[in-house]
């Protein structure tokens, strides 16, 4: 990471300060990474709600005749099978197979996308994307706007979060999947609602594995509709949330954080994530790359690990070791709140990818047991 | 490894909090350990401020006893869910004594940092060194208590 002389500040800023919240940098921003504790935060989130804030994140808007093509020769996902009113996960690739960035598209208007994409990354998706539209065949037909500035997002997660939604967000939608109420919305499905006389958004997606919402909003509303749903929730025992139980609640589920589970060197086939790269969609920035990894295979898979006996947490940057030889890395790692012991997600060689095989992490020199298990590692119980 | 509180972290001064304890029997590192004297045997611990800031203490590892270490030497380390960390000696001398409690169970740290969640006992080697440490006074200063 760069070294930031001035960090940047959501407007949530003041919000946490407020709540006392203790501030660290993240990717050039000064965020939250706890309110209270991170295993308090994380289980209010597994069993209750939590809401936070992910301003930092980029919005880009890609409108146009030519926008849906234009997105299916630079993502990695069949943006086809959007219809108004749904999102999709995706990648953006660079043509050698390794990532540019991790992403959610959605369509809210049949000729209108608006793309989530990760904070540590708006500058460089920025120039990426805007360098292959200058290329495109598409370009004239295509709008792109970088509205990261402008909008700002909170998440709303957990398994209460349903009960209270459409006490904050009220009435029908106005746009993107028509629903009578927001709690209607299905996973994936975004609506517009009005805030005060400006159209937000509103997504049943998340990246908690709970279920749960999030909101984009043009930047001055955010603050308002951060301490309305703090309203809202009260009686379901909201609690806002900050980046440590983000980071322990998404390794749980085993949702990748770019710059852990993927990087420039590193492809959705190694990550695990085929299933959102569409070989059949025609081509696509890195297709011939991920076809080839797809087919021969690859070095290094992803594999997410539980700790078979007592230790420190495992952490990034661990080495992983069989046999006594170093064969991987730890990507992500801490204490699961949820398990409680010591979980992570790293790569190996494609024959110690298997559900049961045990393996070896390095902690401070010393060699500790551990076993590669099935993703999520977590899975909420189904009530 | 991190140092015991990240630098980098900034805590909002109504949410520090006012009320850490700093008992007045005992002598404070600049590094958030603190130490009881008993004779020339200093047990060792970290301040109420430090698991604070920390919250949510893991896993704690410690030293084997009859180690000699020397003051500013990393002797232990504190494991947060986010982060781990070194504890370093406030003195030197030689360990004669670890507390299994605090390993056995992590969360001792942020119970009771002044009792059940010390981490260790040294034999002092210098004396002097003890009576150099901050008094509750300037560490409750340096925390902004």
């Amino acid at each position: 990471m760069e070294p930031t002389s001035v960090l940047k500040r959501t407007p949530l800023f003041a919000a946490h300060q407020k709540l006392g919240g203790k501030l660290i940098e993240f990717g050039g921003w000064e965020m939250p990474v706890q309110y209270s504790s991170i295993v308090d935060e994380h289980l209010c989130v597994r069993r209750a709600a939590g809401i936070f804030d992910i301003c930092h994140m980029g919005e880009a808007l890609v409108t146009g005749p030519g926008a849906e093509a234009f997105l299916n020769e630079t993502l990695t996902n069949d943006i086809r099978k959007l219809t108004v009113g749904l999102g999709q996960y995706s990648q953006m690739c660079h043509a050698h197979g390794g990532t540019v960035d991790d992403l959610y598209v959605y369509r809210l208007a049949p000729m209108e996308f608006l793309l989530i994409i990760n904070a540590s990354r708006i500058d460089v998706d920025v120039a990426t994307l805007q360098e292959r539209l200058c290329a495109s065949p598409h370009r004239s037909g295509v709008i792109f706007e970088n509205a990261s500035d402008r909008l700002g997002a909170t998440a709303i997660q957990g398994p209460r979060v349903a009960g209270f939604i459409d006490a904050l967000f009220v009435g029908p939608s106005l746009a993107g999947t028509t629903v009578n109420t927001a709690s209607e919305l299905k996973k994936n499905q975004i609506g517009a609602w009005n805030w005060t006389g400006q159209r937000i958004w509103v997504a049943r997606t998340g990246y908690t594995g709970e279920d749960g919402f999030e909101v984009v909003a043009p930047a001055a509303l955010v603050e308002d509709i951060w301490f309305k749903a703090l309203a809202a929730g009260h009686t379901a025992c909201i609690q806002p949330i900050g980046l440590g139980a983000r980071d322990t609640l998404r390794t749980e589920v085993c949702y990748p954080l770019y710059g852990h589970e993927l990087d420039e060197q590193t492809s959705p086939i190694e990550a695990g994530l085929g299933f959102f790269v569409s070989f059949d969609k025609g081509d696509f920035v890195g297709r011939t790359a991920l076809l080839e990894q797809k087919t021969n295979g690859t070095k290094k898979k992803s594999v997410a690990f539980k700790m078979a006996e007592k230790s420190a947490p495992p952490r990034p940057g661990y080495a992983i070791f069989s046999d006594g030889q170093k064969v991987g890395d730890v990507v992500s790692g801490t204490q699961s709140p949820s398990l409680n012991l010591g979980i992570g997600l790293g790569y190996v060689p494609p024959e110690l990818s298997v559900p049961g095989t045990r393996i070896e992490i390095e902690i401070r020199g010393r060699r500790f047991a551990a076993e590669v298990v099935k993703k999520p590692i977590y899975r909420k119980s189904v009530s | 490894m991190e140092s015991l509180i990240d630098p980098r972290t900034t805590t909002f001064p109504h949410s520090t909090n006012m009320s850490s304890q700093v008992p007045a029997d005992l002598r404070y590192a600049k590094s958030h350990e603190w130490v009881r004297l008993a004779g020339d045997v200093a047990t060792v611990g970290i301040t109420d401020h430090a698991q604070h800031e920390l919250t949510d203490v893991v896993f704690v590892e410690l030293p084997a006893a009859g180690r000699k270490v020397k003051a500013g030497e990393s002797i232990a380390v504190v494991e947060s869910v986010k982060t781990a960390s070194d504890i370093y000696s406030p003195v030197s001398g030689e360990i004669i004594a670890v507390n299994q409690a605090v390993a056995d169970n992590p969360g001792l740290v942020n119970t009771a940092p002044y009792a059940e969640g010390h981490f260790l006992q040294i034999r002092l080697s210098d004396p002097a060194e003890a009576a150099a440490l901050l008094s509750p006074a300037d560490y409750t200063k340096q925390i902004g208590a």
